[in-house]
């Protein structure tokens, strides 16, 4: 059946596949200039997202921040980076020096590798052949990132036991629980996306979504979406997530004993990880280099100007969500561990376990019936089943529920106790005329 | 959860993590697109200080661009941390000068009491804050240093009745 409807989906989007570069030279060559060119934006886009966060929290804070170096302060990243070379390294004496000097680079790796295989452009038919717009365009694309992604733990996890600190080490572990807690959620919310494409290329991924009209898996798959981005602020440790680090309560976490560039590296790491999880989110469901309500991108001819266009809107999408992690971080405050726990283990996985059904049986049956996934009555329908499940899930379900305060797990009797316990003290606090402020 | 921790009788059949997380984000881009900054731009702008803030001295002068001190020896003794420095001269009409007059900006607490016991109003607080130097001995101000000054002096002087009469 998947394959009949990717059949489908490919004619009924008028999207032709194209085939690759004939000379091994000029694949060898684009793969060269895709990879540089990527790697430079994405260094300097890193740079540039820390800017941004400074900014954007200072101006959320009623401050300017950073605004001295270069215009508007755009250079401070570089003045920091310069910093952080000059200063200098230490070396806790009671560390296991080889993994506490590979687990920076083992929490940056696994973010950078995950850009190799996101679609960031439509492809271009040059004269020397069609270049395709990924710097590997795998086939089996998504099943690498999940895997690339799971071994972003193991750079923080590492980085906390080979310091040999209490407070790393107690960082290590939280984020182990967190991150593997989480990617559960993370992958079975990917899981709606693939039954669409039916495919687990991200190419297929981003064309299946394209079309005449608006057929982002935001509004076919919405809870999953919203799964999605909660499991990724916990992939990527940010705020309300932020356990692993908890600078109030564990110094500074997992990186407690780095120092220097070191340190930058796991601050690089960090933002490169909030980068390739906006690029995840803007590929999975909003459509990857996809401009909506046109077919102008994704049909013949494949000129340079549709590519650069279209990277250009990825970018756009992506810095959105970017800036959408910075906004929530400094809104919310951090989750206690048994919220984290609770969240992650009895909410989100129950309703993204039971979304995939309803999700899987939807296509079914609006396949039995005739419209296939990118006409736009299935569509339709399936944007009007999520609204219904989001007001169900938002207004009925989150009661209290979602994230609880610590008393919501006593049971009534306990909970009475504690509250005549409590009015007694005040009344004998009362009684003596002070007490306890 | 152990005993001695405040039970809150919260209405939590109504409360809304999603609905409270989006009016707190609706809050916070408030915020973020509201123009009113509170930060001061340090070196262009400067927070007003007030008429009576008490900082580094300063020495006046008379007109012939002497230093107005008699060296009667008042600010040293009263002068609650010991930071003036005074060796007293006499010229040939008699006139007392300071031969030495030196204040060590770092033992000085800046109370002010150099200005108030001043006679000739010759010794003043200055509203100025910004006194980096390179060294220590730097911080030990002469007379010159002192008599070229140009700041503003603390208003618990007021410069229309000099005297306090």
């Amino acid at each position: 059946m998947i394959a009949l409807l990717q059949q489908v989906a490919a004619q009924a989007n008028g999207i032709e596949h194209l085939p690759p570069p004939e000379s091994g030279g000029v694949w060898f060559l684009a793969t060269a200039i895709k990879i540089l060119v990527l790697f430079t934006i994405y260094m300097v886009g890193v740079m540039l997202v820390i800017w941004a966060e400074r900014r954007i929290c200072a101006f959320i804070q009623d401050r300017r921040g950073p605004n001295r170096v270069g215009p508007h302060g755009l250079l401070q990243s570089v003045a920091d980076g310069v910093k952080n070379i000059m200063k200098e390294e230490t070396y806790p004496a009671q560390a296991y020096l080889p993994l506490f000097v590979l687990a920076p680079v083992m929490s940056f790796m696994p973010a950078l590798l995950t850009w190799a295989v996101i679609p960031y452009g439509a492809p271009w038919v040059s004269k020397w052949g069609t270049i395709d717009m990924a710097i590997a365009p795998l086939p089996i694309g998504f099943l690498f990132i999940l895997s690339i992604a799971s071994l972003g733990v193991y750079g923080i996890v590492l980085a906390g036991w080979s310091s040999n600190n209490k407070y790393s080490l107690l960082g290590g572990l939280r984020s182990s629980a967190q991150m593997i807690s989480y990617e559960i959620s993370m992958g079975m919310s990917t899981i709606p996306v693939l039954i669409l494409a039916g495919n687990v290329s991200l190419g297929r991924i981003v064309e299946q979504q394209a079309g005449r009209g608006l057929h982002w898996n935001v509004l076919s798959c919405t809870i999953a979406f919203v799964v999605f981005m909660v499991a990724a602020f916990a992939e990527t440790n940010r705020v309300p997530f932020d356990l692993p680090e908890a600078e109030s309560e564990l110094v500074a976490g997992y990186h407690a004993e780095y120092s220097a560039m070191k340190f930058s590296m796991f601050f690089i790491a960090e933002y490169a990880n909030v980068m390739t999880a906006s690029a995840l989110m803007s590929t999975l469901f909003f459509g990857g280099w996809d401009l909506p309500f046109t077919l102008w991108d994704n049909v013949a001819p494949h000129t340079l100007l549709k590519t650069l266009v279209t990277f250009g809107f990825i970018w756009v999408k992506t810095l959105f969500f970017v800036f959408v992690f910075i906004w929530v971080r400094w809104t919310l405050p951090r989750f206690r561990y048994d919220q984290l726990m609770a969240l992650g283990w009895k909410f989100m996985l129950p309703v993204i376990l039971g979304y995939v059904v309803v999700v899987a049986g939807a296509t079914l049956a609006l396949d039995t019936i005739g419209f296939h996934p990118a006409s736009w009555q299935f569509s339709v329908i399936m944007l009007a089943m999520n609204i219904v499940l989001l007001v169900i899930l938002f207004g009925v379900v989150d009661r209290g529920r979602l994230v609880s305060p610590a008393y919501s797990r006593l049971d009534k009797r306990n909970l009475d106790k504690l509250r005549r316990l409590d009015r007694a003290r005040a009344r004998s606090a009362a009684f003596t005329g002070g007490g306890p402020a | 959860m152990p005993i001695g921790v405040k039970v809150l009788e919260r209405p939590i059949d109504k409360s809304s993590y999603v609905r409270a997380t989006l009016s707190g984000m609706a809050l916070t881009l408030k915020h973020l697109l509201d123009t009113d900054k509170v930060t001061i731009q340090y070196p262009e702008q400067k927070w007003p200080l007030s008429p009576r803030w008490r900082g580094t001295h300063r020495m006046l002068t008379t007109e012939d661009g002497k230093a107005k001190c008699v060296a009667c020896g008042l600010c040293p003794t009263v002068c609650p941390a010991n930071c003036i420095k005074l060796v007293p001269g006499e010229d040939e009409n008699g006139n007392r000068y300071p031969l030495l007059f030196e204040i060590d900006e770092f033992r000085c607490i800046f109370c002010g009491y150099c200005q108030e016991v001043c006679p000739e109003e010759a010794i003043h607080v200055g509203r100025h804050y910004e006194n980096s130097e390179y060294s220590r001995e730097g911080f030990v101000y002469d007379l010159e240093r002192l008599m070229s000054q140009t700041h503003p002096v603390c208003e618990m002087w007021d410069p229309a009745d000099p005297k306090g009469e």
